[in-house]
């Protein structure tokens, strides 16, 4: 929206209370019912009147007109430009030009490595997907795994080692590298060393060799989104620093203090696949009446499809006769049979994994720990009960109800106190072993990084530090402001830095030498529950980057060894297998070294002292990494920059979220710029008024405000690091809020693309669902539609039949399907202008929704990609059939045909199409060319887009069963969407064949579509969602 | 008042309107010849090469078979520009010392692969796969032409898409027994729309006129 309007908090509330206020919505401008946001939904596009007045504006408008048309009429007359073929001299072995060819390899993030298969075209990457036999991922993968192609190919990477900022070389580095061993073996000083979280046993051998060769020298560990939690609350329980794994799959009873576990951290897309499975239903009640769109047609086992788009004259003369439709009988348990599990969540701000709780609590990030006691001494855990909270009596019951197949979940920026009272937790309940299990610590040199950080600096400070190489991360540009990482960095002699940019740091550092991405290198890592994979290149380093093990290499005198060697040869070591070759290939292939799962250990959790909660003085601060771009490091990544994150639907920014109850007390509104003041350190930065937050708290998100990311990501947004301390990473009283003047625009997603549905997410309890299955059907003025609404006879789909199912009680919201669409269709970025006109280009969308009051509402999300309508109306509209449908039922979009007249998405109801305004794709940048998947056109301004259920996919599938003579099989084809999704959520498939998985799920109760009663009968349909609150809470 | 124009202006403004419908006839034929011409089409137009190579001496002289060169024709999209590699295995031994073939041998030695011109050069919205088409029965030459008897390499045909759009529509006109594929010599039969029905039901052909077929 052009300008944020004035809320009328007021009004609002009276209107939430009042029961007339509309059972879902998106947004308080939305309750606000104000003429402008009204005007705003009801354009398609807003601001769309140019602005004739700027002079520069219509300058570049002219500029653009007379270079269209002179390019529409060369582009007519000219003759196809010469291209030429260059083949290989010596072709590869298995290297086929037009077959891509996968590779698994891993990405770390936080020290923990995730298996990834990555395709290649001809030796350059371009899609990522999950490794389907790693633990880790089980075929899934996160927005960050898919974006971190884009920044392997990121022009604004580093491309040269400099010194002092002037290009130097390599060579130049290791003989300064050579000469600073020496002074640092006969002053004894030794080096120090600063890396992230590091879980790799090669690079932790090769530091630890550093170590013991020169004396006096010190490895220091420092991540933003490090655990420091987690770390301390292990040593706090147990007195050492174990790793824990949960197991979802076996949890009937879930508590999450403060934990985005679905989303977020160590083995989350894991934790998401077990969760969802504990909610998948299928039961065998058929949806009645079902819709024809899901009926079976001209399905014969074992037989071929027929030619799809000829008339049934011709399909009974050549392929046999014509199979009439029959409706799909839906197979599984009875209703009344359904189990669930049950979700219960306390957080200061919503997170993804909100959106599943059956029963969410919002407190501010500080009395978590207070809550957190109640419980423990609810359960009988231990430790004394503040008494404040109620709701403790009831989950502690229903955990004891489930002992030994319950889990009580401590989140990552939660204080050590709380991590320890869940170990406790976990044990008084009889969890340990079961759903919970410890083993050793993943990292190789687990430490308190915030001590560690800060003897650093101190060392720093004092003179101690002759020597510093810091390998990865970006201390100046995220160390905790008190500590005045840049400050201490001036005092030391000769300092070092490996980065994937010329970053912040980079330019404090004498020497800066280019990183190689994960992509682009050898190594190894650990997952979440200790696997070993390697980290095996797609691609030679395309800026000459090098890896962290050559740095360490270097350092310890052997210049000349390379990553792939170094990783070898410590397998070599550590390998009892006859034959390393194989090991090593296998290990490549398969993407896990077998058995490196780390085994459980014994422990035993102690309660931790009581702790005294912070006194509540102000309003609290909380730091939390940014749900996109989380700590920076993805800042220069406009894929991740014009995500739209879950929670609110922003690009492009990052804000104050604050409560709207906080908002209406201190009369803020949305858009208002705020000083901040915490500890002496002031920052502005714009409010954002996020329903569902904790009121008298505020939330900043890390990773924005940076100087030297690049041309994406510099000066986006405000830098919330220069109020971080070192004493309370995450949250902490103290803040002062002060409205300063100015109004800052947002470009959210939210209310853009608007459908005009009202009940877009139906909802009903397991017990509702129990007793009146078909629910999803039971609008109050719904009639059946008439059997009949046209006089055309209806298409016959004989051959295949596509359509997808989205499952809302799997689907938490995270967005990994957006990033996997992006990936695979060649989706442009736009940037922030061009969002806030609604001009954004992804073809999937993920809606959220609110439900119930302002302070607590209950969050839902909505994947929504082209409905592949039966009856489009995007297709009736459109003047040049640029637009038409395929005797599969997909609604085609021909990019070639299309002139750019967009009819076709002002009738579209869903809102799914996405036209080129501009030239958006990046036709100019060299490095990008090799980013793009070669089976998908590039589109070019004014063309419509929109998504085709990867049609690229499904014809590379097709013609490979064609070339065997035989039907494809139900999951051979599996758009990107789907592959990413970690909950299995998205399901894709021919609804003709009545065993496929989607059409099973389309003849259950649960299925429904988005606007029925406009009977454009769409293939993409939804399954309703089922909560499973706790009778003794009530709704909350 | 005397006239304004002379008489032969009647003359003149006759002329002008039949001369300006001819005009605009002329402009559309000229513009339709100049589509289908061989100026746009390139269609039997030859191009320069790094070498001369003559498929009508390795195919119809030698007999090779296609897949020798293009190797990945049967399996993938592309049906893939013989490597240098390839070239060398006879050339190292025959004609090892033409002059005719150094930019070859220039190749193997320095790794640099040698340039080919494109003749069949679709759009790039164009999504072809050669695999499939083979292994349904379209012929090389149905397509390529007679490529056994094309000195140097040119087009054969328009691959404008309502020439592909022919054979999409109405394949059992074009296909042949799969053993025929490669055959550079084979002729329809008589009975070519019999037997074309019969080799559409057997193999399975579809008409797929689906503009995602080829567009996407």
């Amino acid at each position: 929206m052009n300008e944020n309007p004035a809320l009328d908090l007021a009004k609002i509330r009276a209107r939430l209370e009042s029961a007339q206020g509309p059972l879902y919505w998106k947004s308080l401008e939305e309750l606000a019912e104000t003429k402008e946001f009204q005007a705003y939904v009801d354009d398609e596009l807003a601001d769309r009147t140019p602005n004739w007045l700027d002079a520069d504006h219509r300058r570049n408008f002219l500029k653009l007109a007379a270079a269209s048309l002179a390019f529409a009429g060369i582009t007519a007359c000219t003759k196809q430009p010469k291209e030429v073929i260059v083949p290989y001299v010596r072709q590869p072995e298995e290297f086929v030009p037009g077959i891509p060819l996968y590779f698994a390899t891993a990405m770390q993030m936080g020290g923990v490595g995730t298996g990834l298969v990555v395709t290649s075209h001809l030796g350059r990457p371009t899609k990522i997907e999950g490794n389907p036999d790693h633990p880790g991922s089980m075929g899934a993968s996160d927005y960050f795994h898919q974006a971190s192609i884009l920044t392997m190919y990121d022009p604004d990477r580093a491309q040269v080692v400099t010194k002092q900022g002037y290009i130097d070389s390599w060579i130049g580095f290791q003989a300064a590298v050579a000469s600073r061993r020496e002074a640092a073996t006969i002053n004894g000083a030794g080096l120090r060393i600063l890396t992230e979280t590091v879980t790799s046993p090669t690079l932790t051998a090769g530091i630890n060799a550093i170590l013991k060769d020169l004396p006096g020298s010190k490895w220091h560990q420092y991540e933003v989104g490090g655990r420091h939690g987690a770390y301390k609350g292990a040593m706090l329980a147990f007195g050492r620093p174990v790793n824990t794994i949960y197991d979802f799959s076996q949890a009937d009873v879930v508590v999450s203090i403060d934990a985005d576990f679905l989303a977020c951290g160590p083995g989350n897309l894991r934790h998401a696949r077990q969760f969802a499975d504990k909610r998948r239903v299928q039961s065998n009640v058929t949806h009645t009446p079902q819709p024809k769109e899901d009926w079976q047609e001209g399905y014969q086992e074992g037989s071929i499809p027929a030619r799809t788009n000829q008339s049934a004259q011709y399909m009974a003369d050549n392929q046999g006769p014509v199979v009439l439709p029959a409706q799909v009988q839906a197979e599984g348990k009875p209703p009344s049979e359904t189990v669930l599990n049950r979700l219960y969540v306390v957080e200061p701000s919503p997170s993804p994994t909100a959106s599943m709780a059956d029963h969410h609590f919002v407190l501010q990030a500080s009395e978590i720990e207070t809550w957190a006691w109640d419980l423990a001494a609810a359960i009988g855990a231990g430790g004394q009960s503040s008494g404040k909270y109620k709701e403790v009596a009831a989950i502690a019951k229903d955990l004891q109800a489930h002992k030994g197949t319950c889990l009580v979940v401590a989140g990552d920026y939660q204080t050590p106190a709380v991590h320890a009272l869940a170990h406790a937790m976990n044990a008084a309940l009889g969890n340990v072993g079961k759903t919970v299990t410890y083993t050793d610590s993943i990292e190789g040199n687990p430490t308190d990084q915030q001590d560690s950080l800060r003897q650093l600096v101190a060392d720093m400070n004092a003179g101690k530090v002759e020597t510093l190489v810091i390998l990865g991360g970006n201390p100046v540009y995220s160390a905790p402001a008190d500590l005045n990482f840049a400050g201490a960095l001036k005092k030391v002699y000769w300092k070092a830095y490996l980065g994937l940019y010329a970053d912040e740091t980079a330019r404090q550092c004498v020497w800066a030498v280019p990183e190689a991405h994960y992509l682009e290198s050898w190594g190894d890592v650990r997952g979440f529950d200790g696997t070993v994979s390697f980290v095996q290149p797609l691609i030679a380093p395309l800026y000459g980057g090098k890896t962290a093990l050559e740095v360490i290499a270097t350092l310890s005198g052997q210049p000349d060894k390379s990553d792939h060697d170094l990783v070898q040869a410590y397998w070599q070591s550590q390998t009892k297998a006859g034959n390393f070759d194989i090991f090593w290939q296998q290990a490549l292939h398969d993407g896990i070294v077998p058995n490196t799962a780390l085994p459980a250990v014994n422990v035993t959790a102690k309660m931790p002292p009581a702790s005294q909660p912070k006194s509540a003085q102000g309003l609290e601060i909380i730091f939390r990494p940014d749900p996109t771009i989380w700590d920076g490091s993805f800042a220069n990544n406009g894929w991740l920059q014009e995500l739209p994150k879950p929670q609110n639907k922003m690009t492009w920014d990052n804000a104050v979220w604050i409560s709207p109850t906080t908002a209406q007390q201190k009369n803020l509104n949305i858009g208002d710029v705020v000083e901040l003041k915490y500890q002496g350190r002031t920052v502005t930065g714009p409010i954002w008024i996020q329903p569902g937050h904790a009121n008298n708290s505020a939330t900043v998100h890390l990773g924005f405000g940076r100087t030297f990311a690049g041309h994406v990501g510099d000066e986006v947004g405000f830098n919330a690091y220069l109020l971080r301390s070192s004493s309370a990473p995450w949250n902490d009283y103290g803040l002062d809020l002060n409205k300063v003047s100015g109004k800052h625009e947002f470009a959210t997603t939210q209310h853009t693309q608007t459908m005009e549905e009202g009940e877009p997410i139906r909802i009903a309890t397991l017990d509702e669902y129990k007793k009146t299955p078909q629910w999803v059907d039971q609008k109050e003025d719904d009639k059946p539609l008439p059997e009949k609404l046209t006089l055309y006879p209806d298409y016959r789909y004989q051959g295949y039949k596509w359509g997808m199912t989205i499952d809302l009680n799997s689907c938490v919201g995270c967005g990994s399907c957006m990033m996997a669409c992006q990936s695979e269709n060649n989706i442009a970025v736009v940037g922030k202008i061009e969002v806030t006109r609604g001009r954004h280009m992804n073809w999937l969308r993920v809606d959220r929704y609110f439900k119930g009051n302002w302070d607590n509402p209950e969050l839902y999300y909505q994947p929504v990609p082209c409905m592949q309508c039966e009856n489009a109306p995007c297709e009736l509209v459109c003047p040049v059939a640029a637009t038409v449908h395929s005797g599969e039922g997909i609604n085609q979009m021909v990019y070639n045909r299309c002139v750019g007249t967009r009819y076709c998405s002002n009738n579209c109801p869903y809102k799914v199409r996405r036209f080129n305004f501009f030239l958006y794709s990046d036709w100019g940048t060299p490095s990008l060319y090799g980013l793009r998947n070669p089976n998908v056109t590039v589109r070019s301004r004014g063309v419509m887009e929109k998504c085709t259920y990867c049609i690229q996919r499904i014809n590379a599938v097709k013609i490979e069963s064609e070339k065997e003579n035989r039907r494809i099989k139900d999951g051979e084809i599996t758009p990107a969407c789907a592959q990413a999704c970690p909950t299995q959520a998205i399901v894709f498939g021919d609804i003709n064949d009545p065993k496929s998985r989607v059409a099973q799920l389309k003849a259950q109760a649960r299925n429904y579509s988005l606007l029925e009663d406009l009977n454009v009968r769409p293939r993409t349909t939804y399954l309703g969602r089922l909560r499973n609150p706790n009778p003794e809470i009530g709704n909350a | 008042m005397a006239q304004l124009f002379h008489r032969s202006a009647n003359s003149i403004s006759k002329i002008s309107l039949a001369g300006a419908v001819l005009a605009a006839g002329g402009l559309i034929a000229f513009a339709y010849t100049m589509d289908r011409g061989h100026y746009i089409t390139d269609v039997a137009v030859v191009k320069e090469q790094p070498v001369p190579f003559s498929h009508k001496h390795h195919v119809g002289d030698d007999g090779i078979d296609c897949r020798y060169c293009h190797t990945s024709v049967e399996t993938s999209s592309f049906a893939g520009i013989p490597a240098t590699e390839i070239c060398m295995s006879c050339h190292s031994q025959i004609w090892s010392n033409a002059e005719i073939l150094e930019p070859v041998r220039a190749s193997y030695r320095t790794g640099e692969s040698l340039q080919w011109t494109r003749i069949h050069d679709l759009p790039d919205f164009v999504y072809f796969n050669h695999s499939i088409h083979i292994n349904k029965g379209v012929g090389c030459a149905t397509c390529h032409g007679r490529v056994d008897q094309m000195p140097l390499m040119y087009k054969e045909n328009t691959l404008y898409m309502n020439w592909c759009i022919n054979c999409h529509r109405n394949p059992e006109k074009y296909v042949r027994p799969r053993d025929q594929v490669f055959n550079m010599a084979y002729e329809a039969p008589s009975n070519q729309e019999e037997l074309g029905r019969k080799l559409v039901q057997e193999n399975h052909i579809q008409s797929l006129t689906d503009c995602y077929t080829c567009h996407r």
